[in-house]
């Protein structure tokens, strides 16, 4: 389907205990790409999204069965923190730890062994530059990052998963919280980053997924229905389901 | 008034009468042991050490034996029980061997100090060749110790929010990180009030120490770890029972002074527990 | 593309410094690699420690108590009617020292159930908020007092006390152990039983004051029992507390090892025959030998009441 995809998943099926969120997930995912993920609550997409990175393990009642590959390499085969450096992700509501704006950034460096004052502060500034956040910020790097908007703080959140310098970034519904303007500049940022990395974005807003995404794929109650170039979805949704969805009929 | 007001009003009566029957005892003997003793505290009575049998002189060693039992507790007894309650918040994961782990935290805390004082003698005084020592007291003091330290830590783990684990891990840190930075520094102000608690407690027991560590009349001060000591809770026990015609002033002295040791790191303990609370970050 | 191995570093130029700093970054790399695989498992066995000696304080305990039988029948040992351990020859019963533990924690009970649960309802659903911490740091402060002042106390004040009040021979007997053992056990009760009546779900009071029941009648009726479970944690707790309590009884319950006939009689419990006769033993003798089985009986009681007060509490949790 994909020529050279970056991750692919084979038969995945995930569960919480006996009841299960993803069935039989096959998807394959291009360089690059910005796809977006609709569907109503509960339809598995922020499983799908944490399947990527293991972070469906925090859970203890969690299992899963299939494979997902990234670069071609199964996932089970990466070391864990490995795995999340190279796939980052940012939550729906913007979660900051209780420490500096600048601290904020540097941690995930530090944890991967990065020193060094001017290194860490050149990454720094890179990060918070390429998410839209730096002019904001720089005159205040020292301040806690509570004390920053929700807009800011999920760019900050932005800013430190760059700091790692991953493959992918994932996106659980960045901009719920958001007012209209925060969300732009996360969107402008997206796209922006879109030349350096590949990008999964979850999204309950299908306004949002039509700006925003090159291809879509809609979940529903746990199945992949329907995946392909956004424009095709929306205007001519080869499932019903998928018709019914995007005009409103469920949500 | 109907007649179900008047039956509240009597219930609620009899209710606060109980809780004024306990109120008031406590309030008497902090009273009674103060007023008695308070005449004989002098600074030399606290820095001297005893003469004439202890029919003179000051309890000096006794309170430095008590702190150093103190100290001896909790290095032992903080490391590990920190590092227990890490692995049961952080790592365990929810199978029978956790359960155990849980169950033998319940049943340590249950243990009769004086069972206490005999696995101390056995292992640490015979067993180990450690004799009666402020090495052995401290290690005794140290298994009591833990379980509440476990469940204080426990708790000031567990109170850290959720996210912050969630944020590490998903940046590539690996557990252990996560711990040592997003986690462990927000606990420390619940693991220390716990810790400060327990180690209060540990000050005035005596049936751990009684064939474990302490001495009765030992005028010159400790010079090492494999020292017997004095300490105030053994003190006031031999006083009590079994030396005759000490100046009762003397016995309330020690009383109070003992009451006052654990009073005070009580009260620290609360006051840290306030301080932090303010300081909340969540 | 940002694509790096397990060990990426953002590269500067190569320089001598560069070389220098990224000989030192790769030691603390590989540091870190080896440091933290020991760091998990030294908390790994910690988890393990706490398991492990309760094995070993019953281990120890079993060891030594297994000395006296071989030589003293174990159901001379159960159910013996004399402690005598230092007549010709010696005998160790530990009926009387069971008997007193039980009648000394009969008393005790009969006190301070009462007192400690009619306190916890007094405190979390009467007093009005202020005066509750006032009341919390007075529970607090009680469980504060050393037990030895306690018993410092009973031999100075309320030994002597009973003695004039009931007209006894001497104020030291079980009586005033079981009151001072009362008190101590009190902040155990009051606040276990406390937390088990302010967990009652909001719900279940709502709906009792909407059925127009009064304040008492919803805590008699539905509060109280709702809480049953951890009130009874909490008994079964205050209980374990007393038995295993062991300078108050043995400063003022007096030092008869016999049956007790009353409670206004001298006794002795398990807990202070250990404590009072392990100074007088030679290391190896019966006599030694006997006082651990005496704490191995201790330990036996402790851990039943303790577990079965845990599954109390895990269902009052739920």
């Amino acid at each position: 389907m994909v020529n050279e995809p970056i991750i692919q998943t084979f038969g995945l099926n995930c569960y919480f205990g006996s009841s299960q969120a993803l069935k039989n997930v096959n998807i394959e995912i291009a360089r690059n790409e910005i796809l977006g993920i609709i569907g109503p609550a509960n339809s598995g997409k922020t499983t799908f999204l944490r399947a990527l990175n293991r972070l469906n393990y925090l859970q203890r009642s969690y299992s899963q069965t299939g494979e997902i590959l990234l670069g071609g390499q199964d996932i089970r085969t990466i070391n864990d923190n490995l795995l999340r450096k190279k796939i980052g992700i940012i939550f729906a509501l913007p979660q900051v730890l209780p420490v500096s704006i600048f601290d904020n950034v540097a941690y995930g460096p530090k944890v991967h062994g990065i020193s060094g004052k001017e290194t860490v502060t050149r990454i720094v500034e890179e990060g918070l530059k390429r998410a839209y956040l730096w002019e904001e910020v720089k005159d205040r790097l020292q301040e806690p990052a509570v004390r920053l908007s929700g807009g800011q703080q999920q760019r900050l959140c932005i800013a430190r998963t760059l700091a790692v310098e991953p493959e992918v970034i994932l996106y659980d519904e960045p901009c719920s919280g958001l007012d209209p303007i925060s969300t732009a500049k996360v969107e402008d940022a997206m796209q922006q980053l879109k030349a350096d990395y590949t990008q999964i974005l979850v999204t309950n807003n299908t306004k949002q997924a039509s700006r925003v995404s090159e291809r879509c794929a809609f979940f529903l109650m746990g199945d992949l229905v329907e995946i392909g170039p956004t424009q095709d979805l929306f205007t001519h949704p080869q499932d019903t389901r998928t018709d019914d969805y995007i005009t409103g009929r469920f949500g | 008034m109907n007649e179900a007001r008047l039956k509240q009003n009597i219930a609620f009566t009899v209710l606060g009468a109980l809780t004024l029957l306990i109120v008031i005892p406590i309030l008497l003997v902090i009273l009674y042991v103060a007023i008695n003793g308070a005449g004989a505290i002098t600074w030399g009575f606290l820095t001297e050490a005893p003469r004439n049998g202890m029919k003179a002189g000051g309890i000096f060693p006794a309170i430095v034996g008590t702190i150093l039992l103190v100290i001896g507790t909790m290095l032992f007894s903080l490391p590990l029980g920190v590092l227990s309650a890490i692995y049961l918040v952080e790592y365990a994961s929810d199978n029978l061997f956790t359960r155990m782990i849980k169950l033998s935290v319940v049943n340590l805390s249950g243990i009769p100090s004086i069972v206490y004082g005999l696995f101390g003698f056995t292992a640490f005084v015979i067993l180990l060749h450690f004799g009666t020592s402020i090495l052995a007291g401290s290690l005794t003091l140290a298994i009591m110790s833990l379980p509440v330290i476990i469940t204080a830590s426990k708790e000031a783990l567990e109170s850290v929010p959720f996210s912050y684990r969630e944020i590490s891990l998903s940046l590539g840190a690996t557990r252990w990180q996560t711990v040592r930075y997003c986690v462990l520094p927000y606990a420390i102000p619940g693991i220390l009030t716990g810790t400060v608690l327990s180690l209060s407690r540990a000050a005035g027991e005596t049936a751990p120490i009684l064939f474990t560590v302490a001495a009765f009349y030992l005028p010159r001060l400790p010079r090492g770890a494999f020292d017997q000591v004095m300490a105030l809770p053994y003190h006031l026990y031999v006083i009590s029972t079994q030396v005759p015609n000490i100046p009762l002033s003397l016995s309330f002295a020690t009383a109070l002074v003992l009451i006052a040791i654990v009073f005070l790191m009580n009260l620290v303990s609360i006051i840290l527990r306030a301080h932090y609370r303010k300081k909340r970050l969540w | 593309m940002p694509a790096e191995t397990n060990d990426s570093t953002i590269r500067t130029s190569i320089k001598p410094q560069a070389l220098a700093l990224g000989f030192y970054a790769s030691m603390k790399r590989l540091w870190r690699r080896i440091s933290e695989p020991i760091i998990e498992s030294c908390i790994r066995l910690s988890g393990l420690v706490v398991v492990i000696f309760v094995f070993l304080i019953f281990l120890f305990l079993l060891r030594d108590s297994l000395s006296l039988f071989r030589h003293y029948p174990l159901t001379q040992f159960l159910f013996g009617h004399k402690w005598l351990p230092i007549s010709d020859p010696p005998q160790f019963g530990v009926i009387p020292l069971l008997f007193g533990s039980v009648l000394v924690t009969l008393w005790a009970v009969l006190i301070c159930v009462p007192l400690g649960v009619g306190s916890a309802m007094f405190i979390a659903e009467v007093a009005p908020k202020a005066i509750k911490n006032v009341l919390k740091s007075f529970v607090e402060i009680l469980a504060a007092i050393p037990s030895v002042v306690l018993g410092f106390l009973g031999i100075i004040w309320l030994g002597p006390v009973l003695r004039d009040t009931f007209h006894l021979s001497t104020g030291m007997c079980g009586l005033t152990g079981s009151l001072l053992l009362a008190f101590m056990a009190l902040p155990t009760i009051i606040s276990i039983s406390e937390d088990a009546l302010t967990g009652v779900p909001r719900t279940y009071r709502e709906a009792a004051y909407g059925l127009g029941a009064t304040r008492w009648q919803t805590l008699w009726r539905v509060i109280l029992p709702s809480a049953s479970s951890g009130i009874v944690a909490a008994v079964m707790l205050g209980i374990g507390r007393v038995v295993g309590e062991t300078m108050v009884v043995l400063m003022v319950t007096g030092n008869a090892p016999a049956i007790p006939t009353s409670i206004l009689q001298p006794l002795r419990t398990l807990t202070a025959t250990i404590a009072g006769e392990m100074g007088e033993t030679v290391g190896g003798s019966e006599h030694y030998y006997a006082l651990f089985a005496v704490g191995l009986v201790l330990f036996v009681i402790t851990f039943i009441i303790n577990f079965v007060a845990d599954l109390f509490l895990r269902r009052a949790r739920k």
